[in-house]
């Protein structure tokens, strides 16, 4: 496996430009000696409260935040680096959770072919990558229309378009699904994991949705500003209490185990959505296990 | 309420304007707006009226629509065209006390009133058939050797481009904010000018200080797809000057020809 992102022993807080002398150590770090590794076509999904410091972490990925103490190298390339800024932003594409603030022009297609356009690229080459972005989200048959006329989830995908259309190794998602109905949420879902799958894009979802981190290879639980435990779904989700002392929510599959655990239910494993919790229910009963 | 507003509302179509360069398109209305005003009689004004007249037609547009814009300024329109209507010298024709209208009154007020008319049609069909985006790209490339001068002409494009994207989404937010704020027991519909006006301000502070906010978050994004700036930028949507553009060029200075010659060998109605 490629190394492809790496976060090194990584601090960062807010007030660093400002330096207040008389009492440098009075902030609070927003993010507190992370270290995190990412490895090409990885799906990786960030959770944890709001203000744990998840959104930090984005920016400081496709360097629109610098870390105010330790390294973040993107394919070997410090991001602090000011001369190869846009080799990184043009490398980690970050998609933002408001669909509406991103789009920049009147046109579905002008905007995908914003970011080209900033890269300099030849006009036919923009045609060609536009094209292929949109029908990589499903969009491309909405070319030619006026953004504010779609709904939440194709506001979305016509994001991602944008952000694909710079050919990015790996998309950053910042709760790209926040604002968007449970329909729109499935399409954006589905989008992330067909160009993971695909084009095998690395993808660091940002997200509050347990039933969206489920899908994910890997899961990093952060909290204040730390990462708390990391692991594949199946062990993060198994560690029920760990999760609950730090308030935070496991899937709903998972939360009728435990509490079934709790009654004396003998299940060795932990499910994580609806299918898989039917399954072992249904063994279990069948072999009479449990109560 | 607000829906209803568009801006420079375009209408997509196939018609050969349509299909003509945007920047043809700006240079050929300053041009006509040039011919109107250099009509000098009533066959140079006849010659630039069927001219537009025709135009109008080919664009495929239904011509309620462009009546629909004249009819928003008439107003406009008959009031020049009655001021001017006392404005003529020579012997008067009929007197009420200090108002006199003469030949040359009469002569002016027509002109005015058609010159008027013809100019919101020749810009009508500009708008019509030209998507904004377009257009601000258009202008961009128009104004570019302004750059010299030092003026921002990428930025200033930038900038229409992006107020235009926010028009119906700011539109959407006005009409969400005055539901929020009439769900308070806002009351917005009753009482005087003052009052309504009053009323008005819980609906703009909101509007602002989330039109920041979509600013700053915007800029955010716009860094975040490696903006920096006009130079060294491509464009996905070259324009170029084709044959249908050279022989509306060619049409166009016929025109001009047409206008000069009837200004010259025929006596002039007005100065």
């Amino acid at each position: 496996m490629e190394e492809f992102i790496k976060v090194e022993n990584v601090y960062f807080n807010y007030m660093s430009d400002e330096g207040d002398e008389q009492e440098p150590l009075s902030y609070n770090n927003v993010l507190n000696n992370i270290s995190l590794n990412i490895v090409k076509g990885e799906f990786i999904a960030l959770l944890g409260h709001n203000g744990c410091g998840k959104s930090t972490m984005a920016k400081l990925l496709n360097a629109m935040l610098l870390p105010t103490d330790g390294k973040v190298i993107v394919n070997g390339i410090d991001t602090s680096d000011e001369q190869h800024r846009y080799d990184i932003r043009k490398t980690v594409g970050l998609v933002l959770q408001n669909p509406d603030n991103q789009l920049v022009a009147s046109i579905v297609e002008e905007d995908v072919a914003f970011g080209p356009e900033n890269l300099g690229i030849d006009p036919k080459e923009i045609r060609r990558r536009v094209d292929e972005a949109l029908k990589a989200v499903d969009m491309y048959e909405y070319r030619c229309h006026a953004p504010y006329k779609l709904s939440g989830g194709q506001k979305q995908r016509v994001a991602i378009a944008g952000m694909i259309a710079m050919e990015p190794q790996c998309l950053v998602l910042d709760e790209p699904t926040a604002m968007l109905d449970p329909k729109g949420r499935d399409e954006v879902m589905n989008t992330i994991k067909r160009l993971n799958k695909e084009k095998g894009i690395t993808i660091v979802l940002i997200t509050h949705y347990m039933d969206e981190a489920v899908q994910a290879n890997r899961v990093v639980v952060m909290d204040s500003g730390q990462i708390l435990t990391q692991g594949s779904p199946h062990e993060v989700f198994s560690n029920v209490e760990l999760l609950k002392r730090h308030r935070l929510d496991v899937p709903q599959a998972t939360e009728l185990m435990y509490r079934l655990r709790g009654r004396g239910f003998a299940s060795e494993r932990m499910p994580l959505d609806a299918d898989e919790c039917v399954e072992m229910l249904d063994s279990m009963l069948k072999q009479g296990k449990g109560i | 309420m607000l829906k209803d507003v568009t801006l420079g509302q375009f209408l997509p179509g196939n018609s050969p304007v349509h299909r003509l360069d945007p920047r043809a398109k700006i240079l050929f209305l300053i041009a006509v707006i040039v011919y109107i005003f250099i009509t000098s009689n009533y066959f140079s004004l006849a010659v630039v009226g069927v001219f537009i007249i025709l135009i109008m037609l080919l664009t495929g547009i239904s011509v309620k629509l462009y009546l629909k814009s004249i009819k928003m300024i008439l107003f406009i329109v008959l009031f020049t065209g009655i001021i001017n209507l006392f404005y003529g010298r020579g012997e008067p024709l009929v007197q009420f006390g200090f108002l006199t209208i003469t030949e040359a009154g009469i002569n002016n007020a027509i002109f005015v009133a058609v010159r008027i008319a013809l100019l919101i049609i020749a810009s009508s069909v500009l708008t019509f058939t030209t998507s904004p985006t377009d257009l601000t790209d258009a202008i961009e490339r128009l104004l570019k050797p302004l750059t010299i001068f030092h003026v921002k002409v990428h930025e200033i494009a930038m900038m229409m481009t992006i107020a235009l994207r926010f028009v119906p989404t700011l539109l959407e937010e006005t009409d969400k904010i005055m539901s929020a704020q009439k769900a308070r027991g806002a009351d917005m519909e009753s009482g005087g000018l003052a009052k309504r006006v009053k009323a008005i301000v819980p609906v703009l502070i909101p509007l602002f200080v989330s039109a920041f906010r979509r600013a700053y978050e915007l800029a955010t994004a716009m860094e975040c797809r490696c903006y920096q700036g006009g130079t060294g930028r491509t464009r996905m949507k070259s324009l170029h000057f084709g044959r249908v553009d050279f022989v509306s060029l060619l049409v166009c200075l016929i025109i001009l020809a047409g206008v000069i010659l009837c200004n010259v060998f025929l006596p002039a109605a007005v100065r």
